[in-house]
């Protein structure tokens, strides 16, 4: 019985952007290889944390929405502690409220990111994105 | 005797009527408060970044906690902060 989860987690500054896209591919695969099925995913890019974490004061966040067994969570959750460039992790269960919800976020995003791309950067981008989804709850 | 009947039609009956607080989930039909959504969440925080009691937003109980559940949430993504100081003005 499939359950669909989302996580977020925020990796270390430090790592340049490839890096960050490789250690994004090495949790990419290791979902997909215990057979969830990658729903979505979305790259925020580096953002500010509102606290210091391990003494950082900024992060790159990046969410996969998925659909698998709960024995997949735990061992992502555990590949999570044992990288040391993740700093944090959130692995939620979704409702179908929140099934919903995700999808009409994500036309609405698409939509933003269509009108206008190649205009912004992406940190400008998860800004947009914050303030539209203030605006349509 | 007359005094007081003075007194009853000087001062003016203090009408107040308070405006009807009113759960905004309910109103507008939101089922789902994300956690992601930290601009939104920031209404049902104060300065210091603690929680609205339900008193003053008016949310109903239901929404309530999964407002409560979404803040925690935030809080721990380091969207929201745990403590801090005039968290409305920057």
């Amino acid at each position: 019985m499939a359950n669909h989860y989302e996580t977020v987690f925020i990796m270390t500054p430090v790592l340049s952007e490839e890096q960050m896209k490789e250690t994004v591919q090495k949790f990419e695969k290791i979902l997909t290889d215990q057979g969830a099925e990658i729903v979505h995913q979305e790259n925020w890019g580096l953002r500010k944390l509102e606290y210091p974490i391990q003494k950082k004061s900024s992060g790159f966040y990046h969410l996969f929405e998925f659909k698998a067994d709960g024995n997949v969570v735990n061992e992502l959750e555990l590949q999570f502690r044992r990288d040391e460039r993740i700093i944090r992790f959130l692995t939620v269960t979704m409702d179908k409220y929140a099934i919903a919800y995700a999808e009409k976020r994500r036309n609405n995003r698409k939509e933003k990111t269509a009108a206008q791309e190649e205009k912004q950067p992406v940190a400008e981008e998860v800004v947009n994105e914050e303030t539209k989804t203030e605006e349509q709850a | 005797m007359a005094q007081q009947n003075d007194i009853k039609y000087i001062a003016p009956v203090a009408v107040d009527i308070k405006k009807k607080k009113y759960c905004r989930f309910k109103k507008s039909g939101i089922k789902y408060i994300d956690y992601k959504d930290a601009e939104f969440l920031k209404k049902f925080v104060n300065e210091q970044g603690k929680i609205l009691p339900r008193r003053l937003t008016g949310t109903s109980l239901k929404y309530q906690k999964k407002v409560a559940q979404a803040v925690k949430r935030a809080r721990h993504l380091a969207l929201l902060p745990f403590v801090t100081d005039n968290l409305k003005s920057n």
